[in-house]
C-alpha cells in the first residue's frame, strides 16, 4: 500500500507543564519530533508521526498550561487548537500524582471536545507516593474514557493508540458541563482517588529541604553551575583536539582531490570555507556536546525550577525574576539558546531585558579565548581563577545592565511570579543524549555552520587582497583607544559569524596569511610572539565579554522580539558596556 | 485562628478563606486552583524569605511571600 492511501488521524496532546506530556509524546512518536521542548515550554507547536499498519497518527504536542481561559499565547495557542476540532482526537495528559490538579484543566477541555481521551501519566510516581487512582469511576464521572499510563516506563501506550482509534473513529463522547472547573475537580478527585500512607516521599523531601537550604541553597547550587562550567571547558579540550585533527586530515584529502583545479577556486573553498568551518566545528561542538547534556540532565531531574527559587531574590533586585537567571545560565552555553530561553519569563518588559542582556554572559564559544588570554600572563591555578573572574564579571555586567533598564527604557511593575516545583525525577539518560545532542547541538552547530561558511569565503577573499591590513590599520586609533589595536578591533568584527573565529582570525591577521588553516600551534605561543601586553589582554578580555551578539544570536533576538529597533539595542547594549569599560582601562592600566 | 499567608512558618497548614490580591496575581493563583477553602501548608522559603513554596492539590508552587500579604487564612 502507498502511504498516500493510509489513513491519516490527527491527534492533540493537551495538558498541564510537568506531566511528562513530552516523554508521551516521545513514547508515542519514538523521538521523530521537529522540535525540541525547553524548560516549561513547547516551542510553537511540535509535531510527530506514528505509523501503525495502514495508519497515520500524527501526534500535535500543545504548548503545557494551567487553563484555557487564561491570556497568555500558549492558552490561546492551545485552547485555539482544542476548539478548532482539527484534531480526530484531543489527549488530555494528566498527572496522577497531583490528579486533582489535572483535572482542572481537563474539565475545562471537556467542555470544547467531544472526541477526548484521558491519559493519566506518571503512574508509576503515583505509586510510588501510595496514590490509587479508580480509572474505570473517573471515566463515568467525565463521560470520556480514562487510560492509565507510565510513559517513562512505556507501560500503558498500546492501550492508549487502541482508544486513541476507537475515538477517533466512533466520535466518542458527547460535549459536557461540569460548572466551576476548581469545585468539580476537588469533588471528583475525591471520589476517585486513595491515598495510602506516603511511601517513599521522605527522602526526597529531606534532599529539598536541603537544595533550598538557608546554609546550603545557594553554596549547592554554585558548586553545581561551576562543576558543569568546568566540565564543559576542560572536558571540551580532548575532543576539541581529536575533531580538529580528524577535519585537518580532510584538508589534505580535499586539497589533493582539488590540486587540478585553479588556484583561487580551491583557495576560496578549501582555504577559505572549508577551513573556517572545520574550525568552527572542532572548537564549537564538543563543549556544546558537554554543556547540553549536563544542563538537560539538572532540567530533567526538576532542580532548574529549585534554581530559579533561589536566585529570585537577588534577581528581583535587578528588577528581573529567578527566571531570569535561568536564562544567563543558559546563556552560558550559547546565547542563542538562552535568547530562546527567554519565553519562560512571563512578562513581556522583565522578558526582554532577559533578552537583551543575555549576551553579556560568556558562552562556549568565547571560553576558549577567554582561557588563552587568562594564561597568557598567569598560569595553572591563577588563570582558572581568571576565566571565573570573567565569567562573575559578565554576570555583574548582565545584572547590573537589566538593573538600568529596569530603571530607564523598560521600567515596570515587578511582575507576579508563580511558578510550579515539580517533584525530583529522575533521569532519562538516553532521552537526554538524543534530546540535547540532536536537537540542541547539532541544530545550532547547523546554524553555526551556515553562517561560518560564507565568512571564511569573505575572510579568504579580504586575506588575499590588501582589504584586510587596510581595515586593520584604518581601526588602530580606535583599537589603541580602547587599549587593543586596530587588528584586534577587526578580528571582533569579522568574528560576527561566530564568536569561536575570534583567536584564530587574531593570529591570522597578525601573521598575514588570509588562510585559518595555517593558523597551527597553541594560541599561546603565538601571542606571546606577537607582543601582547598585559593591557591587551585584559582590555580583550573585557571586550570579549562585553561587545556585540554573534550574528546566530541576532538572528534570533530578530525571531523572538520580531523587532529591528530591539535587535539594533541587543547591538548596541553590550558593545556601549564594553567601549566605556575598556576606555576607562586603557586609561588606568 | 485567621492570620495571612505571608506570617506562617514552614511546615504549618491552613485553609484560605479570602484572597484580597489584585487580578493578575488571583487570577494565576485560580489557575493553580488556589481558591477560598482550599487547603495549603507552607513547604518552604528561600534563603532571603522573598519566596515560599505552598503545597495544595497535591502540587508545590513558588510564590513571592509578600505577594501572599492579601490572603487570609485560617490555622488548621
Amino acid at each position: 500500500m502507498r502511504a498516500s492511501d493510509a489513513q491519516k488521524i490527527t491527534v492533540a496532546l493537551a495538558g498541564n507543564p510537568n506531566v511528562g506530556k513530552s516523554t508521551l509524546f516521545n513514547a508515542l512518536t519514538g523521538l521523530r519530533q521537529h522540535t525540541g521542548n525547553w524548560p516549561g515550554k513547547t516551542v510553537g507547536v511540535a509535531t510527530g508521526t506514528l505509523h501503525k499498519g495502514d495508519k497515520v497518527y500524527e501526534f500535535v504536542d500543545l504548548p503545557g498550561t494551567y487553563s484555557l481561559s487564561g491570556q497568555s499565547e500558549d492558552e490561546r495557542i492551545a485552547g485555539d487548537y482544542i476548539s478548532s476540532g482539527s484534531a480526530d482526537c484531543t489527549v488530555i495528559v494528566c498527572d496522577g500524582s497531583s490528579l486533582e490538579r489535572s483535572l482542572i484543566l481537563t474539565l475545562q477541555i471537556l467542555e470544547r471536545t467531544h472526541t477526548a481521551v484521558i491519559c493519566v501519566n506518571l503512574m508509576d510516581e503515583a505509586k510510588r507516593n501510595g496514590i490509587i487512582v479508580d480509572a474505570n469511576k473517573l471515566s463515568r464521572h467525565l463521560g470520556a474514557p480514562v487510560i492509565l499510563t507510565s510513559a517513562g516506563k512505556k507501560q500503558g501506550i498500546r492501550e492508549l493508540v487502541k482508544q486513541i482509534d476507537y475515538t477517533a473513529r466512533d466520535n466518542g463522547n458527547k460535549l459536557q458541563k461540569f460548572g466551576d472547573p476548581i469545585a468539580s475537580a476537588e469533588r471528583i478527585a475525591g471520589e476517585c482517588i486513595t491515598v495510602a500512607a506516603e511511601q517513599s516521599g521522605d527522602f526526597r523531601r529531606n534532599v529539598e529541604r536541603l537544595l533550598v537550604s538557608k546554609r546550603f541553597g545557594i553554596p549547592i547550587m554554585l558548586a553545581v553551575l561551576l562543576l558543569v562550567v568546568w566540565l564543559t571547558v576542560w572536558g571540551a579540550n580532548y575532543p576539541s583536539e581529536l575533531l580538529g585533527r580528524f577535519l585537518d586530515g580532510g584538508y589534505w584529502i580535499l586539497k589533493s582531490i582539488f590540486s587540478g583545479v585553479p588556484e583561487w577556486i580551491s583557495g576560496l573553498l578549501i582555504d577559505g570555507v572549508y577551513a573556517t568551518a572545520a574550525r568552527v566545528i572542532s572548537v564549537m561542538l564538543p563543549p556544546m556536546a558537554i554543556f547540553f547534556p549536563l544542563f538537560t540532565i539538572l532540567e530533567d531531574i526538576g532542580y532548574l525550577p529549585r534554581m530559579a527559587f533561589l536566585l529570585d531574590g537577588g534577581m528581583q533586585k535587578c528588577g528581573g525574576c529567578g527566571k531570569q537567571a535561568l536564562t544567563m545560565c543558559m546563556g552560558l552555553g550559547c546565547n542563542a539558546v538562552g535568547v530562546t530561553g527567554c519565553r519562560i519569563i512571563d512578562s513581556p518588559r522583565e522578558r526582554l531585558q532577559a533578552i537583551l542582556t543575555n549576551a553579556m554572559i560568556p558562552c562556549n564559544g568565547r571560553f576558549p579565548t577567554l582561557i588563552i588570554l587568562a594564561s597568557l600572563f598567569t598560569s595553572g591555578f591563577a588563570s582558572a581563577f581568571g576565566v571565573a573572574g570573567c565569567i562573575a564579571l559578565g554576570i555583574m555586567g548582565a545584572m547590573g545592565a537589566s538593573g538600568l533598564l529596569s530603571k530607564t527604557f523598560l521600567r515596570h511593575e515587578k511582575s507576579v511570579f508563580l511558578m510550579e516545583m515539580p517533584p525530583f525525577r529522575r533521569p532519562r539518560i538516553g532521552q537526554i543524549l538524543v534530546r540535547s545532542l540532536i536537537d540542541r547541538t547539532l541544530h545550532i552547530g547547523a546554524r553555526a555552520l551556515k553562517v561560518a561558511a560564507p565568512a571564511g569565503a569573505l575572510l579568504w577573499l579580504m586575506g588575499n587582497t590588501s582589504a584586510l591590513a587596510a581595515c586593520a590599520s584604518f581601526m588602530d586609533p580606535i583599537g589603541s583607544a580602547l587599549g587593543m589595536n586596530g587588528a584586534v578591533i577587526l578580528a571582533f568584527f569579522l568574528s560576527l559569524p561566530a564568536n569561536e573565529l575570534f583567536l584564530p582570525v587574531v593570529i591570522m591577521l597578525a601573521t598575514g596569511t588570509g588562510n585559518l588553516h595555517s593558523v597551527v600551534g597553541t594560541g599561546e605561543e603565538l601571542l606571546l610572539s606577537m607582543n601582547w601586553t598585559l593591557k591587551m589582554a585584559v582590555c580583550t578580555m573585557v571586550f570579549t565579554l562585553f561587545h556585540w551578539p554573534c550574528a546566530t544570536t541576532l538572528i534570533t533576538v530578530y525571531k523572538e522580539t520580531g523587532s529591528i529597533k530591539e535587535t539594533a539595542a541587543a547591538f548596541v547594549l553590550p558593545t556601549a558596556v564594553g567601549i566605556v569599560l575598556c576606555f576607562v582601562l586603557n586609561l588606568l592600566l | 485562628m485567621e492570620t495571612y499567608l505571608d506570617r506562617l512558618e514552614p511546615g504549618v497548614q491552613c485553609t484560605i478563606s479570602d484572597i484580597r490580591s489584585p487580578e493578575p496575581l488571583r487570577c494565576r493563583l485560580r489557575q493553580f486552583g488556589l481558591i477560598p477553602g482550599t487547603q495549603v501548608s507552607v513547604r518552604y522559603r528561600s534563603p532571603d524569605g522573598g519566596v515560599t513554596a505552598l503545597e495544595f492539590r497535591g502540587t508545590v508552587v513558588a510564590v513571592r511571600t509578600r505577594e501572599l500579604k492579601k490572603i487570609r487564612v485560617q490555622l488548621l
